[in-house]
């Protein structure tokens, strides 16, 4: 494991990586056909995503840009395997996700998706380190490669000097980036943040988004789901998903 | 496997050590929670210590008042009234017997000098009698074998009498009217008198005197209290069955002329009515301890409702739905066996008290602490499995959009 980091730290992999998988249809690395999903309320049916196909490539830094409402939410749920869509394929990392059940996708949140949220979401009775640590714990790491890892993922963010405090003791930034050392940690396939900079001023969200920058340079696959546009344009490719559809909204030549 | 069962053993320790942060961040909380475990638990554990020690000291008292002896009554027949001193001598006589001693029961007026008292409880016993009760002696001597052949007037009385008629004087040597017959005080009972089963029925007595003397005065030549004391080794029951064909025989098999009582089958008796009383009580305690655990239900359904943002979270970074409902579990479990340590300590520092307080022996059960450990933690996993289900099934959407 802590090989498996050390070298993916090294050498990060890109779509050139002659080891990746070919992008074909059957094998892409991330591969969204057809996804539909309904809720029912009441009597009705709402129809929240319509025919959503997607496709990243190892390495991508994409945005999903969408006002409330618009279904990207549910989106990203699908995306973070914390939903199964109602119709169609998702693939991720080679696995098919709808054939998976409960345990399975806790096991696949666990080692392929690394979580950022709006709120942060520490545990408050935790500190940044046992924070990070936390999804080392469900994955079953021995107590002294979890503190290693972690205080190597609260450095790499620049919190080297904060891990033993509280998240009340911690700014909005900081707190965002212990969120970010935690998705880290368990080194993921993919990063998907939740409108990471939602919380905080914009000369913090400035830094964070900085930071997803140099993740992402670093070989990192981040998602990012937002509604504001001057924070989607940061990604290297933007798609629009409004009322469900999502569309194709071409690299960031507006940025 | 041995890699699964690894994690599967570092995630529970973690859960152990969420959990106690929880339990101790919460301190006022999580006290209020265990409360009725604690003093259900507390309730449980004083009930049947205090009855053990209770029952051990009446046990030993029984066992003072005569283990290894019979006691029999003997109302007699229209021939007989009672048993001559000739058929003691049988009844000595018998393997199974040690010794024989009759009690010769009646009240007096007793007077010294110018005071007197009425109803004055005397008894008349023989030589044999203190060669078997030598600790009730605190001074002079006892009754003897010469005593009770010669009839002589001699007594032996207890510090009640000293108080009331030897008042700044040596009583020994002194003597004392029984009735119009003087008898000299040859002997002092020590202040606790006899423990005799017999004598205690009749009212600790007083003033005993030689048993032949007793039976002169009051006119009666048989005896129709007796105690049997057994032969080392002698089981009490057979030792029952033997005396009885011996005392039909001496009756004319006649029925219903005696009555023998065994103290180890009182004994038996009331040791299983106790027994009883204690589950009883128990029982009714131990709905504290239910009540505990709708207390410990009702706190983890709140915490579960309070902590689902958290638990959201938890299922987002890959907790598996055990482990979710194993650290609630785990919760639970802590708080109502940390209740029951509490209240195992409140429970005996009580009963020790009472112990104190009734003059009883104070003895540790096992089994009280066994039993109180147990059911807190049976408790803890009973009413935390809905809670810790209910936490595991929360959808992690949900549960993370709620915050």
């Amino acid at each position: 494991m802590s090989m498996k980091l050390f070298k993916r730290r090294g050498s990060p992999p890109s779509p050139a990586d002659p080891t990746a998988q070919a992008p074909d249809a059957q094998s892409a690395f991330f591969r969204m056909e057809k996804i539909n999903k309904f809720y029912q309320m009441g009597e009705e049916q709402a129809h929240i995503l319509k025919d959503v196909d997607l496709a990243l490539e190892r390495g991508e830094y994409l945005s999903v840009l969408g006002p409330s409402g618009s279904g990207k939410s549910t989106l990203m749920n699908i995306i973070g395997c914390l939903d199964v869509a109602n119709s169609g394929r998702y693939t991720l990392d080679g696995q098919v996700i709808e054939d998976l059940g409960e345990g399975e996708l806790a096991r696949i949140r666990s080692r392929e998706i690394g979580f950022i949220f709006q709120n942060s979401q520490l545990l408050p009775r935790l500190n940044a380190q046992k924070n990070v640590e936390l999804p080392l714990i469900y994955a079953g790491v021995p107590p002294k490669e979890r503190r290693r890892r972690a205080r190597e993922m609260l450095e790499r963010v620049g919190l080297s000097d904060r891990m033993g405090h509280y998240p009340n003791q911690l700014s909005g930034g900081q707190q965002q980036r212990v969120a970010i050392a935690r998705a880290l940690v368990g080194n993921p396939t993919l990063l998907l943040a939740d409108e990471p900079t939602g919380a905080l001023d914009q000369k913090t969200g400035r830094q964070v988004m900085g930071l997803f920058r140099e993740l992402n340079d670093e070989g990192r696959t981040i998602i990012m789901i937002t509604h504001d546009m001057n924070i989607a344009k940061n990604a290297r490719r933007v798609v629009h998903i409004i009322d469900g559809i999502l569309t194709e909204g071409g690299g960031t030549a507006d940025a | 496997m041995l890699d699964s069962l690894r994690s599967t053993f570092i995630m529970l320790g973690e859960c152990v050590k969420m959990s106690l942060s929880n339990i101790l961040g919460n301190r006022v909380r999580s006290f209020l929670t265990v409360l009725g475990i604690l003093i259900g638990v507390a309730a449980v554990i004083a009930l049947i210590t205090t009855v053990n020690g209770f029952s051990g000291s009446l046990s030993s008292s029984f066992s003072a008042m005569g283990a290894g002896t019979l006691t029999v009554t003997v109302t007699g027949s229209d021939l007989k009234s009672g048993l001559s001193t000739d058929d003691l001598a049988t009844l000595a006589a018998m393997d199974i017997v040690d010794g024989v001693t009759p009690s010769v029961a009646m009240n007096a007026r007793v007077s010294r000098g110018g005071s007197y008292k009425t109803g004055i409880s005397v008894s008349g016993k023989n030589g044999y009698y203190f060669t078997r009760n030598a600790d009730l002696l605190s001074r002079g001597r006892a009754i003897n074998f010469t005593d009770e052949d010669n009839m002589t007037q001699v007594c032996i009385i207890s510090t009640d009498m000293v108080e009331e008629f030897f008042y700044g004087v040596d009583p020994i040597g002194e003597n004392l009217y029984i009735g119009s017959i003087p008898f000299m005080v040859v002997g002092l009972m020590t202040e606790e008198g006899s423990s005799n089963i017999s004598d205690l029925m009749s009212g600790s007595p007083d003033i005993l005197i030689p048993y032949t003397t007793a039976l002169k005065l009051n006119s009666a030549n048989v005896v129709t209290s007796f105690t049997v004391y057994l032969a080392p080794g002698i089981d009490s029951e057979t030792a029952t069955d033997q005396l009885e064909a011996e005392l039909d025989a001496m009756f004319s098999y006649e029925e219903d002329c005696f009555e023998i009582m065994n103290m180890s089958s009182i004994e038996d008796t009331m040791q299983n009515m106790l027994n009883m009383v204690s589950a009883l009580l128990a029982g009714i305690a131990s709905i504290a301890l239910i009540v505990g655990g709708i207390g410990i239900m009702n706190m983890m359904l709140t915490t579960v409702t309070e902590r689902t943002t958290e638990i959201g979270l938890k299922k987002a970074l890959g907790a598996l739905p055990w482990q979710i409902q194993a650290q609630f579990l785990i919760e639970s479990f802590l708080l109502s066996v940390i209740g029951g340590a509490l209240g195992i300590l409140l429970g005996l520092t009580l009963s020790l008290i009472l112990s104190r307080v009734m003059g009883t022996s104070f003895v540790i059960s096992t089994f009280a602490i066994v039993l109180g450990a147990g059911f807190s933690a049976a408790v803890g996993i009973i009413f935390g499995w809905a809670p810790a289900r209910k936490a595991s099934k929360l959808n992690p959407i949900d549960a993370l959009r709620s915050a």
